[in-house]
């Protein structure tokens, strides 16, 4: 054990009056990590369906995120050849080497150039695929992964985002479930929300798109559903 | 940082006279407090998240002891390293060991307000590293060589000519001729010169807002996406972080996340919140090979259990800041040392003593708006009335003052004696002041009396209108 950990643990137990929790306490304070409960969740956060995807998209918006809603994930390589027309950039994009995004019928768009894996610097356009949407303040949750590099969430200047309408949730913590739920508890290396695109207030408190990471941050939200 | 806080009175009076860093405190007035305002009419529950809020944070350190130990024990689980430090020095140290062992010649560096408390650019450099800020308002701030003036916009003082000014000289390579007058060529520029420095940087180092004792992991939240680019494309990936950053759930940083950026910028969310969980797991096809926690104490465990111990559960976001008085009219270099406004003024004498900080916490009006917008609910004016006891108790005011406190204390103890003082003293200054209806000067009193007249006092004292009405 080092010195400044001996140092600071034996201060800590003198300002606390304890040489630690004692048995009673230690298996209250175990439980609280091992059964983590939500606190107090936003009425915002529990709507039902429909609401609850619409107050996503209206979040996301108002944050500057920029989201179509698609009818099936099979929409997707058109809608992003004509997003990247109608924004004037290059028609190349790089993809996370996920099976859900890889299948996608690139080749109905051959003149779309797509290639797979983390992002180096050069890539214009990136495209990940969300683990979930939280509907209270239109956020994107994305986790590291064989399938997901984190590069691609910041370096590229454009972010494209696939995400199933049915994975967003209302707050927070119910990412927190799903994410439980899906690693069996185990944590990535690095877990995002994303909140809109990159921007920064430090010149003379004038808000400016685009400081450090991407400059766009598109949603395709794929809903069969009505939202709008 | 070598602290000029002694120096208060002298820094107020130069902040005061000083146009360019009256005209950005006037904007920040407008801008942090009314979109403040605005995103918490719109969460109904904000009041009861700030109960919430600090309820965890106090559960946190009553038990701090163990969930210490627990996130230790969660981030060597998770291939990850824990580095305690009991001092400034011993941080230093560490970091740079992490630097020489990587053979590192640049780092990154993300926001951190640790960084600033530690002093590690300094270091880094003294020791041939070249530490590169990412945060724009820090960028700026590096090539300036000055240090932050608020909490989350440090270059909040600093105008965009005397940005252009630091660019042209900093970017020769560039063309000379560029024009550099608005905001957005600013930004551009620095992003492309930054983008470079992100790629080749050896190690990055962050702050953490949060530890999370369930998981190990640590979080930051950004605007800009440069603590994320930091952390994620170097080799090694180091967090600085002091002992009361941390939290026991994912859950409980959630409950905190949603009063953050609400107070500090008065967005619903920051646009990038991330977590980080040890090093890149190895079927990862990117992220930091190694991970590293200092955690710093630096006197924070010496405020356990003290009259300031309610200070640990300070989030900096500055809320604080944007709400008062003080800082409003002298902005943050005043203070002269890394935190500013009400939280530096209660903060900074526990951590370099109140011999060197005296002035802070005298530096306020008491008029609570701190208080009444921490999300944490701190009583920071409660606490400033703290380090003043303490102050008068070790003799650090000049005599005189000691003298007018003792006078003062005397007369505030025997109540029949107070009231037939302020009887003669409010009819005699009434009698002397009736003719013009205020003073202009008054001895004893040219410094108050400088900037404003002193109404003279009509009719009875206020004790006296009291006591009639109460009988009415």
């Amino acid at each position: 054990m080092s010195e400044g950990r001996k140092t600071v643990m034996a201060s800590v137990a003198r300002a606390l009056g304890r040489d630690g929790p004692d048995a009673a306490m230690r298996a209250e304070l175990d439980r609280r990590l091992k059964e983590p409960r939500p606190n107090l969740i936003p009425a915002r956060a529990t709507l039902p369906p429909v609401q609850r995807i619409q107050l996503f998209v209206d979040m996301a918006r108002e944050a500057s995120a920029t989201v179509a809603v698609l009818p099936s994930a099979k929409a997707a390589p058109g809608a992003i050849a004509e997003y990247l027309r109608r924004e004037n950039l290059p028609p190349a994009i790089r993809i996370a080497p996920d099976p859900a995004l890889e299948d996608l019928p690139w080749g109905d768009w051959p003149l779309l150039s797509v290639s797979r894996g983390r992002a180096t610097g050069s890539e214009a356009v990136s495209l990940t695929h969300a683990f979930a949407g939280i509907a209270e303040t239109g956020t994107l949750m994305l986790h590291s992964g064989p399938y997901a590099p984190t590069t691609l969430n910041f370096l590229p200047d454009t972010n494209i985002v696939l995400l199933d309408a049915g994975r967003i949730v209302g707050a927070y913590e119910e990412g927190w479930a799903l994410l439980r739920r899906a690693t069996g508890g185990a944590m990535p290396r690095t877990v995002n929300f994303i909140t809109g695109p990159s921007r920064t207030a430090d010149i003379e408190q004038t808000l400016q798109l685009g400081a450090h990471g991407p400059r766009r941050l598109h949603i395709l939200l794929i809903d069969a559903g009505t939202t709008a | 940082m070598q602290a000029t806080s002694r120096a208060f009175k002298e820094n107020a009076h130069r902040a005061l006279r000083d146009p360019d860093l009256q005209a950005a405190l006037a904007k920040m007035r407008q801008g942090f407090v009314e979109r403040r305002a605005t995103v918490v009419r719109r969460l109904p529950e904000f009041d009861a998240l700030r109960d919430q809020g600090r309820a965890i944070k106090d559960h946190t350190l009553a038990n701090l002891d163990f969930y210490l130990a627990r996130f230790e024990e969660r981030v060597r689980a998770a291939g990850g390293q824990v580095h305690w430090a009991v001092d400034a020095h011993a941080a230093r140290a560490i970091v740079l060991e992490i630097c020489s062992k990587t053979g590192a010649r640049t780092v990154t560096k993300g926001k951190s307000m640790i960084g600033e408390e530690i002093a590690i650019n300094e270091h880094l450099a003294r020791h041939g590293i070249t530490p590169v800020e990412t945060d724009l308002g820090e960028y700026i701030l590096q090539l300036r060589d000055e240090p932050p003036s608020h909490l989350i916009a440090p270059a909040i003082h600093v105008t965009r000519a005397q940005i252009a000014e630091s660019f042209r000289e900093a970017h020769r390579d560039l063309d000379p001729a560029r024009p550099l007058e608005e905001p957005s060529a600013l930004m551009a520029e620095a992003r492309g010169e930054m983008r470079a420095r992100f790629l080749a940087a050896d190690v990055g180092i962050t702050g953490a807002n949060f530890l999370i004792a369930e998981t190990g992991s640590t979080a930051i939240v950004t605007n800009e996406g440069n603590g994320d680019l930091t952390q994620t494309l170097p080799r090694v990936h180091i967090v600085l972080a002091s002992l009361e950053k941390l939290v026991p759930t994912l859950e409980d940083a959630s409950t905190i996340l949603r009063l953050l950026a609400r107070s500090a910028t008065g967005q619903e969310f920051s646009v990038y919140t991330t977590f980080s969980t040890g090093p890149r797991r190895p079927e990862d096809p990117d992220g930091p090979e190694e991970f590293h926690v200092v955690l710093l104490d630096n006197g924070r465990s010496r405020m356990l259990g003290t009259e300031f111990h309610e200070m640990l559960r300070c989030i900096r976001c500055g809320a604080c800041l944007n709400h008062c008085p003080i800082y409003q009219s002298i902005g943050g270099h005043a203070y002269g040392w890394v935190y500013t406004g009400p939280m530096g003024s209660v903060l900074t004498p526990a951590l370099i003593g109140i011999e060197e900080a005296g002035h802070l916490p005298n530096a306020s009006t008491f008029c609570g708006r701190c208080e009444a917008v921490c999300p944490m609910r701190i009583p920071l004016p409660k606490m400033m009335r703290h380090w003043r006891e303490r102050e008068f108790e070790r003799h650090l005011q000049p005599a005189r003052m000691r003298l007018a406190l003792k006078g003062w204390a005397f007369l505030a103890q025997r109540p029949a004696l107070y009231r037939i003082g302020a009887r003669i003293a409010a009819s005699m200054l009434g009698l002397a002041g009736r003719r013009r209806g205020a003073f202009r000067s008054l001895p004893l009193a040219g410094g108050w009396t400088m900037s404003r007249d002193l109404p003279a006092p009509e009719g009875a004292t206020f004790q006296a209108q009291w006591r009639a009405r109460g009988r009415a």
